[in-house]
Parts: structure tokens; C-alpha cells; sequence
């Protein structure tokens, strides 16, 4: 399910009939004013027939969660926020005990293992590595000296990140339930792919000498938008549109005036 | 000539009449009517006063918006509630439109629809969906009602089925006949019954027989409903008929091999299959997660699958779900 907000379906047709000056007199021209049929409701059509809508990090068919989308002019603080560059963060769901072509459970099965020998602690000093690892990385996108003492206060806040390309990056990842043989993790990321998190939790498999799919990649969180701000479907109207827009105004300024 | 389309509106002063020619003409091919007099001639001052000079009406334009001032008879359609913005998208009908003239056309047609019973706030919506009425012979018209009337179809009934199904008039009587017969060989259904479902969904009449067909034949092979399981379905919801197969086949999967649900179950409760199977999949979930999903008469705390569907979604959580709004939204974040 993708709880987001969508477009509004709505007829705005809301003008007057404009005047128009006719004539016909005997002798004298005397105007007289008589709607303009041609700009009747009837025979204009609605105001409004198209809407630009733009969106924002994508979101593949099987995963759901926060999707970002801006309207009209909105979609100029699309690509504001894009550079912004943070952190978006899905559970995900996985499975021990297959292993699928393409990483998820509906895939074709390629095999199957044994993952009795699992515990929580092996998985969460597999979690601690990947972190390890990729926070170097962070460093070294983030292109700030490491010797500063800028660099030091920033590290200590949290606050480093690339500020440009940079392959997908994991900042915090931590297990939530373990419950074999499913679990559930919590993912930090930045300039990810949901397929990129399907191959993670396949790899976390292969590290544990097993074998994992990917069940449920979800999204709570996307920059400053989070799931309790986003619109079900149930409530895709002008409306609810129209308040959640007014609603995160305030959290997308000061984060934009924050980074840029 | 007796197509002046000089404007008849009634607020304006009392009309000059003008060389006609200069209020050019809408039909395309008009090139005919030029003015018999040099445009540089002089002339004296209560002649000049006289000429009403208005901008051309085009020849040829794409949207009806140009010619409504000009045309009475487009002007009297817009005051019925016709909207010729829909209208203008098919060249045909806004071009019959233009050719028409309402004292002797549109009116005839308009008071033949006004005797067949379709009540005057809808005549607007009808004529939008089908302006090509109006340009049909009236005795015409009249053969096919006259043949309805034979098949026994009540005065109100016809006239629902013609409010509902604009393009019903537009088939000829020979048409009309094959596709009730179409429907009673197919469906096996009592001459009555067959009636009964004709006059509910008219659209059956106007649309096209071969996706009913495969309708039927996606129910029986692919679904495994029995023959007369069919007939019952379609006589309490014949919108299946017209369901795209995909989302039949989606719906029915779903129902069927997940929810657990047999055929006589889905029989008894055809409406399932039009409602969307977004709302039967996340209400299920939510029964699920509760441990209510409990679809078997048999057993105590039965949900019956007709109150699955159609109640709203606050009745829905209280009463079957015995939970809160909240609770129900929060769940299907999860999801």
C-alpha cells in the first residue's frame, strides 16, 4: 500500500459570465450587455484539467510506505529537497531459510538451507559490521577533513553526509523482532534502492551461512515526512490534500533553510 | 434564405437586420455568399449606422465555444443543461449540432423524449451523451419505441432504460431484437427475467456481446461456477457481465484460494466481484490481524461478506471489527 498523498479529483468552474457589449438600435447604436455564451460553464469546460505533479525518491511496485509528491509549484522543493540529502529509513521484513532470484519471496527459489544455528546476537554483530562499513564510506563521500575540529563536532551530532552522488549508504541499521525464522530490521539510508535493501538482507543470509529473502520493504520515513503525516488512500481529496500540505510547510522550510 | 444564424437573444435591443451576408455563414462549405456590393462604396450615415459589423463567425474551428452567440440553436441547448464542452469532442456531434436548426429539428425530437418520460433535469445530461438523437427521423423513433412496447417493457421502464442508456433509440428495431435474444439464449434466463435484467442495466442493449460473452465463459471455465450458479449471479449483479475479466479473475482469486470463501458462498453473495479489491484485501487484513475473519455461517461470529463490502468505513469498524477509526488507519500504514 503506498500512503501518500495523490492527485485531487475536483471541478473548480467558478466565474461569472463575462459581459460583452451588443448592439441595435434604430437609429442609434446603444449598447447593451448580454452574457457571453461562449464563456458559460457549460460550453467552456473545467477550469482545471491538468495538474503537474512531480515525485519524489522513488518507491518500487512491491515496496510501500511514505511517497513524496509535489504539486504545481511544488516540485521546485522537490529537487530543493533532493540536495538536501537525508536520511530516509524502512523496515524490512526477511525470511531465513530460502533464497529467491531476485531477493524477495515471490521470486523463483534457488535454494533452501537450514538456519537453526541463528541467533539474535550473530545477526545484530552482522549489522554492526555493515554499519562499521558503511560509515566509513560516509566519511569518505562527505568530503569534509577529517582532522578538523568542525569535522568533529558534525561527526558527534550526527550531522555528516554526501552532499553529492554517492552509492547507496546505511548509517543506522538495528533488528527490531527476531523471531526465527523472520525478522525485521530498521534501515537508515541514504541514495538507496529497495532493491539494493532486498540484496542486503540476501547477503546478511549468506554472512549468517544461510540463506534470506526480503518479505516487506517499507518506508516510515522520507527527509521530514514521516508515515503519521502521510494520506491513506481513503483520504486522496482536496481536503485532506490540501491540510497535510499545510502541515509540513513549516518542517520543509526550516529544513531546506538548515542545509542550503 | 432560411438559415440566418443571427442571434436571438431577448435582452438585446430591437434587431437591424443587415445584409445577411456579412454574418458569414457557419457551414464549411459556404463559399458562396459573397456580399453583391464593393465594401469601399460610399454610403450615407443612417445606412452605415445600420450595418452591425461583428467579428466573423470562423469557418472552421475546433471547439463549439466560437459559434454558441451565433447559433439559436446552440444556445437553446445550453439553457437545457447540455454541455457542449463534452459535446465539442467528437467532430460528428458538434458539427450535427451546428447543421441543425431547433424550430424544426431539435424541437420535434426534444418533446418525443419529453412524451417517453425523461424528466426535463435530465434531458441536459442525456443530450450530452447523446446529441446524435437529434438528428434521427422522428418516425423512426417512434418503431422502435412501439417495438418496446410490444415486448411488454412499461412506459417508466422504457423510459429509464432510455435515460440510463442514451444510445438505446439510436439501435434499429431489428438490432434491438437480436440482442435480447442475444441475452436470453446466453444467459438461459426466463423471457421475465431477462426483462427484469435488461431494464436494471440497459447498458447491456448498447454495448458490445462479445466481452459478455467471454464474461461468461471466464465465469464458467476459469471460475468453476456452475451454470445455474452463473444465472443466479448475474440476475442479482449483471455489472459482472461488463467487468473487465482481469479484475474478476484478481477479485475471485483473492476471494476464493486467500479468504478461503467456497463458490455457493460467493453465489449467495455476488456483489463482492464490483466492489474493489483494495477494500476487500485491506479489510480482510485488518479481520485477520484481529482473529475476526470468520466467513463461515456455521460458525459463531460469522461476518457475512455483503457486510464486508458495503458498509462504510466507520460502520465497518465498529460494528464487525469492534475497533476504533484510529485503529483501522494505524493498520493499514502497516501494511
Amino acid at each position: 500500500l503506498n500512503a501518500a498523498p495523490g492527485r485531487a479529483p475536483r471541478q473548480r468552474v467558478r466565474f461569472l459570465p463575462a459581459p460583452a457589449p451588443g448592439g441595435g438600435g434604430a437609429v442609434e447604436l446603444v449598447a447593451a450587455r448580454v452574457p457571453v455564451l461562449a464563456d458559460h460553464p457549460l460550453v467552456r469546460g473545467p477550469r482545471f484539467k491538468k495538474l503537474k505533479i512531480g515525485a519524489g525518491h522513488r518507491l518500487d511496485v512491491k515496496a510501500s510506505g511514505v511517497f513524496v509528491l509535489g504539486i504545481g509549484h511544488g516540485n521546485k522543493l522537490l529537487t530543493d529537497l533532493y540536495n538536501c540529502h537525508l536520511t530516509k529509513v524502512y523496515i524490512v521484513g526477511g525470511l531465513f531459510g530460502k533464497a529467491t532470484d531476485d531477493f524477495s519471496d515471490t521470486g523463483n527459489l534457488v535454494e533452501k538451507t537450514t538456519f537453526d544455528h541463528i541467533t539474535r546476537e550473530k545477526l545484530e554483530r552482522i549489522l554492526a559490521v555493515i554499519q562499521g562499513t558503511n560509515q566509513k564510506a560516509l566519511l569518505m563521500y562527505s568530503n569534509i577533513d577529517m582532522k578538523t575540529q568542525e569535522a568533529y563536532e558534525l561527526a558527534v551530532k550526527g550531522l555528516i553526509r554526501p552532499m553529492g552522488k554517492s552509492p547507496p549508504i546505511i548509517t543506522v541499521v538495528r533488528c527490531l523482532q527476531f523471531a526465527l525464522p523472520e525478522f525485521q530490521l530498521e534501515i537508515h539510508c541514504l541514495h538507496e534502492t529497495q532493491q539494493y535493501l532486498r540484496k542486503m538482507v540476501h547477503e546478511i543470509g549468506l554472512e549468517l551461512k544461510s540463506s534470506a529473502v526480503c518479505t516487506q520493504v517499507r518506508r516510515i520515513r522520507d527527509g521530514v515526512f514521516t508515515v503519521d503525516d502521510a494520506l491513506l488512500r481513503t483520504q486522496w481529496n482536496l481536503q485532506s490534500i490540501q491540510e497535510a500540505i499545510r502541515n509540513c510547510q513549516l518542517k520543509v522550510e526550516t529544513e531546506l533553510e538548515k542545509t542550503l | 434564405s432560411p438559415e440566418t444564424n443571427l442571434p436571438s437573444v431577448q435582452q438585446e435591443q430591437a434587431k437591424v437586420e443587415t445584409l445577411p451576408d456579412l454574418n458569414a455563414k457557419i457551414l464549411d462549405e459556404d463559399w458562396d455568399d459573397i456580399p453583391p456590393s464593393s465594401a469601399l462604396e460610399v454610403i450615407s450615415e443612417e445606412e452605415a449606422v445600420q450595418i452591425i459589423a461583428e467579428p466573423l463567425v470562423p469557418i472552421q474551428s475546433s471547439t463549439l465555444r466560437d459559434y454558441v452567440d451565433h447559433s439559436e440553436t446552440l444556445e437553446k441547448l445550453v439553457h437545457l443543461g447540455v454541455d457542449l464542452s463534452q459535446v465539442e469532442k467528437s467532430q460528428k456531434a458538434g458539427q450535427l449540432l451546428l447543421t441543425l436548426d431547433f424550430e424544426k429539428d431539435v424541437k420535434k425530437i426534444l418533446l418525443f423524449l419529453k412524451d417517453l418520460g425523461v424528466e426535463d433535469n435530465q434531458l441536459g445530461a442525456f443530450l450530452t451523451k447523446n446529441p446524435y438523437i437529434l438528428g434521427e427521423d422522428l418516425e423512426a423513433l417512434e418503431t422502435r419505441v412501439a417495438y418496446l412496447k410490444s415486448k411488454k417493457f412499461g412506459k417508466s421502464e422504457i423510459a429509464q432504460m432510455v435515460s440510463r442508456a442514451p444510445y438505446l433509440l439510436l439501435f434499429s428495431v431489428e438490432r434491438l431484437d437480436n440482442r435480447l435474444g442475444f441475452f436470453k439464449n446466453e444467459l438461459g434466463l426466463s423471457v421475465k427475467k431477462t426483462k427484469d435484467l435488461v431494464i436494471r442495466l440497459p447498458r447491456l442493449l448498447t454495448g458490445k456481446l462479445e466481452p459478455v460473452k467471454e464474461n461468461l465463459q471466464v465465469c464458467q471455465i476459469e471460475l468453476g461456477f456452475q451454470r445455474n450458479e452463473i444465472q443466479q449471479i448475474v440476475y442479482k449483479t449483471p455489472k459482472i457481465l461488463t467487468a473487465s475479466k482481469k479484475r474478476l479473475k484478481q477479485t475471485f482469486d483473492y476471494l476464493h484460494n486467500i479468504m478461503g470463501i467456497p463458490h455457493r458462498m460467493l453465489t449467495r453473495f455476488p456483489q463482492v466481484f464490483n466492489s474493489k479489491l483494495l477494500r476487500i484485501r485491506e479489510r480482510h487484513m485488518f479481520l485477520a490481524f484481529l482473529g475476526r475473519a470468520q466467513y463461515d455461517p456455521a460458525q459463531p461470529s460469522y461476518i457475512s461478506l455483503d457486510q464486508l463490502v458495503s458498509l462504510p468505513d466507520e460502520v465497518f469498524c465498529t460494528e464487525i471489527a469492534k475497533a476504533s477509526m484510529q485503529d483501522f488507519e494505524k493498520f493499514l500504514k502497516t501494511l
